[in-house]
């Protein structure tokens, strides 16, 4: 029998736990060539900005092992562009949208959430409080648990009640729990981690840093094991707030480990990049895990890890 | 039209291609894969996107290579050509016939080809010829007389000499050694070429450098030039991480940074802002300190552009004669 992928997150209902992580699958046109949006449980879009963005200049993404270091400065159309071309595409071709938002004040982030309430095909609202606050001289709100709740009441206090707000954490903090705190204290309905670690490479040719940067955000299997840290971390102190596990998901066994840590929802990012078809490989894969352990739902995977292994290992034998 | 060549274009496809032959061609490697979903997809121009160092590779970029020709044998094969400077070439240049690859393509924007008769000069440095010879037959099909200029640093590197010289109405070779051809650069020759052959448009696929110092010849001698550009380095060639990105003017007279792999490889010549590449131009969509113009283009709730996030290029077909409605930019 095959398992059952469906996720509920409060009144979500996502026909499997596995997303496009933001700002890896484009307009959502481009990995549709690719994969069927409508079959994935959503696309977490590119983070939105008020105004269009050109970007940072080239180079942006350099190859490290096992990952990719990428610094594109959240190229992007603007709230306009995307209300206009990109959000009616993906609700025309049936995707549930979390819509990623970026800004560089609290007052912008409640702008765009206010904006993305009036349109239709909103699924959700994902907080990327990984740019930088120009109040504090350019400090990512991530990384400031103050700051980070300052953006997350202004999401919640625009954004139209039954929109979920996901906000993004930065794993770049001393205690990420903290950080988490004050998110769910704001008003966050979920959380989102874990965005990229700051790197850098410096091109052995050109003797010169490798991104135009210089410096860049790390992504990729490279993470993975961070983000495992941070999803655990969270869920143990917060058992109850959904959360969007991210960081360098390429099988289903990976997208199994961080449901096991307490996601509810695993994205794929930079693995898009090697793999444009692998929302679509990782669902069947993480289906696959799930028949071979004997579990009928995904959801009975969420948070297991944290059982005490006497008292899995008791419900399991009392289950069958 | 730029439009409708982009839409009549096909979907690329995700194949499992198993490789046919390996071969060394002086300094490059020529390799041959079975994928008749991109053979029969491909036109002159395109690109393929290569995942290199099996499934669990710690690699996660992948390569891209222009097509150098397509095949109908094993029911549709793609060559290309490379130079394998990194590990990851390594390890495809590494590959024996039979191995299976996972290859993404045929990718990109091809090259526009004149309605009418036209004399086209072809002008490729290094391994950027080998995007070359599938247009010059596509160019032959339409009674084209075509012209070769190609160069390279040394004899070694020059690709497709001979077959420049079988095909082409005329070829050109330079090296900076001059070890074949012309001591020199391709850029040297261009003004003796285009005079001689009265060429009508130029194609060209070299490094930006050269395409740039192109672009601004042949501006002088009114000839459009459509350009393949190979930078900046593409991770992903399906336009998802955004890496590749240059500034090129719309037919809105906006610039806009748009990424080689899904607005190009080909560009028409005078809309890429060759000084500026590696930048975000002052005035570029977007750019810092960039506001929106009061009831103009991108502003909001102004009506977009219909192709605005690509650059439009308008009279791709470089039809002799239709240098009237080129407008230089920068």
């Amino acid at each position: 029998m095959p398992a059952d992928l469906r996720t509920r997150i409060g009144h979500l209902d996502l026909p499997s736990p596995i997303l496009t992580a933001s700002g890896c699958a484009g307009s959502g046109r481009e990995l549709a060539q690719f994969t069927d949006v409508a079959r994935i449980g959503a696309v977490i879009t590119k983070s939105v900005t008020l105004e269009p963005r050109a970007g940072n200049p080239a180079p942006r993404l350099a190859e490290t092992p096992s990952g990719m270091l990428s610094s594109p400065g959240l190229q992007g159309p603007g709230i306009d562009g995307f209300l206009q071309r990109d959000l009616p595409w993906l609700l025309s071709r049936g995707a549930r949208t979390f819509v990623s938002i970026a800004g560089h004040s609290a007052r912008e982030y409640g702008e765009l959430a206010s904006r993305l309430s009036d349109a239709a095909g909103v699924t959700a609202i994902e907080v990327n409080l990984g740019c930088p606050d120009a109040s504090a001289a350019g400090r990512p709100f991530a990384l400031d648990p103050a700051a980070a709740g300052q953006v997350v009441a202004a999401v919640r206090g625009s954004a139209r009640y039954d929109i979920p707000v996901f906000a993004k954490l930065s794993p770049e903090v001393t205690d990420i729990v903290s950080v988490a705190r004050a998110c769910v204290s704001a008003g966050a309905d979920g959380l989102s981690m874990i965005n990229t670690l700051p790197g850098m490479a410096i091109d052995p040719v050109s003797l010169r840093p490798a991104l135009a940067g210089p410096a860049g955000g790390l992504s990729g299997p490279a993470i993975r094991p961070v983000a495992v840290r941070c999803v655990w971390q969270v869920r143990e102190a917060l058992p109850d707030v959904p959360i969007i596990g991210t960081g360098g998901v390429r099988t289903g066994r990976d997208a199994l480990e961080l449901l096991l840590a307490g996601a509810a929802m695993v994205a794929v990012g930079t693995v898009l990049f090697h793999d444009p078809s692998a929302c679509a490989r990782i669902q069947r894969e993480l289906e696959e895990e799930l028949v071979a352990r004997g579990v009928d739902r995904v959801a009975d995977m969420v948070g297991r890890a944290h059982q005490h292994s006497g008292y899995a290992a008791q419900r399991h034998s009392w289950v069958l | 039209m730029a439009q409708a060549d982009r839409e009549g274009a096909v979907a690329p496809v995700q194949v499992r291609g198993t490789v046919l032959t390996v071969r060394r061609v002086d300094a490059y490697v020529a390799m041959t894969v079975v994928a008749p979903a991109i053979a029969t997809r491909f036109r002159p121009g395109q690109f393929i996107a290569i995942a290199v160092g099996g499934p669990q590779s710690a690699m996660l970029a992948r390569r891209t290579f222009s097509v150098h020709d397509v095949r109908p044998d094993h029911g549709g094969t793609v060559e290309f050509v490379f130079l394998p400077r990194d590990p990851g070439m390594q390890w495809l240049a590494e590959c024996r016939a039979r191995d299976v690859l996972d290859v993404v393509g045929p990718l990109g924007r091809p090259f526009p080809v004149p309605r009418d008769p036209a004399s086209c000069l072809l002008l490729g440095v290094g391994a950027g010829a080998a995007p070359l010879f599938a247009l010059s037959a596509r160019l032959a099909d339409r009674v084209c007389p075509t012209d070769f200029l190609l160069g390279a640093e040394s004899a070694d590197r020059v690709f497709g000499a001979l077959t420049a010289r079988r095909t082409g109405r005329s070829a050109v070779i330079t090296t900076t050694d001059g070890s074949l051809g012309t001591r020199g650069a391709v850029v040297d020759m261009l003004p003796a070429v285009v005079q001689q052959a009265r060429t009508d448009v130029i194609y060209a696929s070299a490094p930006i450098p050269v395409l740039r110092a192109v672009c601004a010849l042949a501006a002088r001698f009114a000839i459009p030039v459509q350009a393949l550009v190979a930078e900046p380095a593409m991770m992903c060639g399906t336009g998802l991480c955004m890496g590749c990105v240059l500034p090129a003017v719309g037919n809105d007279g906006i610039t806009r940074m748009v990424r080689a792999c899904v607005d190009g490889p080909v560009f028409r010549g005078d809309l890429v802002r060759w000084d500026d590449v590696g930048t975000i131009p002052f005035d570029a969509l977007g750019a810092p300190g960039w506001k929106p113009r009061p009831g103009g283009p991108g502003a909001p709730g102004a009506p977009a552009p219909p192709n605005s996030s690509a650059p439009s290029t308008p009279g791709a077909s470089p039809a002799p004669g239709a240098t009237g409605e080129r407008s230089h930019a920068g």
